[in-house]
């Protein structure tokens, strides 16, 4: 291998190891007697408080393929594409602290362990279990992949994995998931709430030095005007404008629906919602929907040094020769420091891809150990048997994801990816309005979900840009409103008026609703209520409870 | 507590264990939520909606001008709003962790 930048090289791997150990040591750390049931495994025991929520939360979210993958969007066009990033993981903490307590407080008291669990057990159906439990696997699937993309593009910059040799080109990524695998298997959770600390600790570390880096050398002012002159460029090849730098008004709805659509999306997913159980109490949630911002200054940072890369001339252009924005971060960070602290940042992003990647394939896991294998093929399975069949399926999951990036072509990964936003949002009626009512019609939330899913599926499909022809963006014109607007916020809509309209049909025909397994106190109880029964008890009793 | 027993059984138990709190139990009975008073259930509404509801305004800052220290308007004053909604979802936090606590329903 020629180029390779072994000094880089080397820091990324003395920190993989160090990782890797704690990742391995994470099976004793706050020891259970038995890490055999999915409330020990696949949620820490549930009983992180303030402190380690909000790191295994920021390092949940703000993945590293965000910290790749915005301002690499800032770099090629720009704001509506990137910077929403920001507003979008701004207005998510407000939504959040309004319904996650709730849907904290009925799953600890039934022992939910999946949002699907709750949505089954809220309107007694497990068709509408499934629905959600498939769509979010389906939605993570992709985003674990996505976390591989992240690890490649640091690989290519360092010169590792362009060699034409098939086996030897993937190879790193392959150790880097098995390892990953292994200490996930053994530790669950809590191997990716400890190795967040550190993956926290390098991320803020690299951005801090990037932007006295930027101010110092570059100059913010340099940075905005370069990126506007980039934008204002006419591309020969479409004949419009490159990007964005400021959102001109035929662009607010978009910008603002990109936003909205993606905060309400967020916490839809599976490995949100894992994070977020496995607190200790309602308190944890609403302090740190206060706290969390402060990822989100970062992440505003970061987006900014997709403009400064613009500034210093950043030329990403892959092993292969062909330019490649999705290299534009660790590209400037090869190029403007020396190698050791370039080998800083390319481990950042690298760990910044194991926790989330751990974490999705955690909850994915659990929804299908718990709404498929559980729901549908063995009711009375026992708790040590669900964490097993939850290890098992996480290293398929993991596998599967490292199968689709090996053998599809990365642009797949990320046409799913935009997918799987569309598709997770589908599931917030059943989700979220359910935390407040059982007013919908548990059909009429199924069918609701169906035309929203099929809507979004196809209108994505049919956006054609100039690099691909389908899924080329996740804008597409609002139906009556004659604007681009994201293609999930208008699915959801759809959704909810097929829901509220066949309700009301459903309703009429005195067509059967489903038992609900809650009851309105379920939605208040906290830590220490004298209601709230000690964990173990709680699976034991809702397992038997939910299968007669 | 053995794996078979049943939902049912827990409340009993709770009963037998503590039989002294029947008042207490009571204030604290799940079935009787109270709801936050409507003040505070104003104030933290705004307290949530502000955020969102500023940000949704595209049009309110989608400006170059004024700058601050080389950054358009439209980007610091984003990034204004991480450090206010931050501090509005924490006073949020505030008013309904008080009012639960003075309610005495925790």
């Amino acid at each position: 291998m020629t180029g390779v930048n072994w000094v880089a090289l080397t820091v990324v791997i003395i920190l993989f190891v160090f990782v890797t150990g704690v990742g391995f040591a994470a099976a004793r750390w706050r020891r259970a007697q038995s890490m055999a049931s999915l409330d020990e495994w696949g949620l820490g025991g549930r009983g992180f408080g303030t402190f380690i929520t909000w790191f295994l939360l920021g390092g949940d979210l703000y993945t590293a393929y965000t910290f790749i993958a915005v301002p690499a969007a800032m770099f090629a066009t720009g704001a509506v594409s990137g910077f929403f990033a920001v507003p979008y993981t701004i207005i998510v903490y407000p939504i959040i602290f309004v319904f996650l307590p709730r849907l904290w407080s009925v799953s600890h008291r039934h022992g939910y362990v999946t949002p699907a669990d709750f949505v089954e057990g809220r309107h007694g159906s497990r068709g509408l279990g499934l629905a959600v439990a498939v769509t979010g696997i389906l939605a993570t699937m992709p985003y674990i992949a996505l976390q591989l993309v992240g690890i490649q593009a640091v690989l290519e910059v360092m010169g590792v994995g362009g060699s034409n040799n098939v086996i030897a080109q993937d190879l790193p990524l392959f150790i880097a998931f098995a390892v990953l695998a292994a200490y996930t298997y053994s530790s669950g959770l809590r191997a990716p709430a400890l190795i967040a600390f550190v993956k926290d600790f390098l991320i803020y570390l690299v951005i801090i030095v990037a932007v006295v880096y930027i101010a110092v050398k570059i100059g913010f002012g340099a940075s905005f005007d370069a990126a506007q002159k980039k934008m204002a460029t006419i591309n020969p090849a479409t004949g419009k404008p490159t990007g964005v730098f400021i959102p001109p008004p035929a662009q607010y709805w978009a910008y603002a629906s990109l936003a909205l659509g993606s905060a309400l999306a967020l916490f839809m997913y599976p490995h949100s919602i894992t994070a977020v159980l496995s607190s200790r109490s309602r308190n944890v949630i609403r302090r740190n929907a206060a706290i969390l911002p402060a990822y989100s200054l970062v992440l505003g940072l970061l987006a900014l040094l997709g403009f400064a890369a613009i500034a210093a001339g950043t030329k990403p252009i892959g092993l292969n020769g062909k330019p490649n924005a999705q290299l534009v971060v660790p590209q400037f960070f090869e190029d403007s420091f020396p190698s050791w602290f370039a080998g800083v940042a390319f481990a950042a992003v690298a760990i910044g891809a194991l926790v989330p990647a751990a974490i999705m394939s955690i909850a994915a896991a659990n929804l299908f150990t718990r709404n498929i294998y559980r729901a549908y093929f063995e009711r009375e399975v026992s708790r040590e048997k669900e964490a097993q069949v939850s290890k098992i399926t996480s290293l398929i999951v993991k596998l599967g994801a490292l199968i689709f990036v090996l053998s599809l072509d990365r642009q797949n990964a990320i046409n799913f990816q935009l997918l799987g936003g569309i598709w997770i949002l589908q599931t917030f009626p059943a989700l979220v309005l359910g935390l407040y009512t059982r007013w919908f019609h548990r059909w009429a939330l199924l069918i609701g979900w169906a035309v929203g899913m099929v809507y979004g599926t196809v209108a994505a499909y049919q956006q054609s840009s100039a690099a691909t022809k389908h899924f080329g963006s996740s804008l597409d014109q609002v139906p009556f409103v004659g604007k681009l607007g994201y293609i999930a916020l208008t699915a959801f809509v759809i959704n909810l008026i097929v829901a509220v309209v066949l309700t009301f049909v459903l309703r009429a025909m005195k067509s059967p609703e489903g038992v609900d397994q809650t009851e309105p106190s379920d939605y208040f109880a906290d830590e220490g209520d004298p209601r709230v029964q000690p964990i173990d008890e709680l699976t034991a009793d809702t397992s038997k409870a939910s299968s007669t | 507590m053995p794996a078979a027993r049943g939902v049912g059984s827990l409340h009993t138990e709770v009963e037998v264990a503590e039989p002294d709190q029947t008042d207490r139990e009571r204030e604290l009975s799940p079935n009787r939520i109270r709801p936050l008073p409507p003040g505070v259930l104003v104030g933290a509404g705004a307290l949530i909606l502000a955020p969102i509801v500023a940000l949704m305004l595209v049009g309110t800052y989608s400006n170059e001008d004024p700058k601050l220290w080389g950054f358009p308007f439209f980007y610091w004053y984003q990034l204004l709003w991480v450090f206010i909604a931050s501090g509005c979802t924490y006073l949020a936090y505030r008013l309904v962790h008080n009012a639960r606590r003075g309610g005495g329903d925790r």
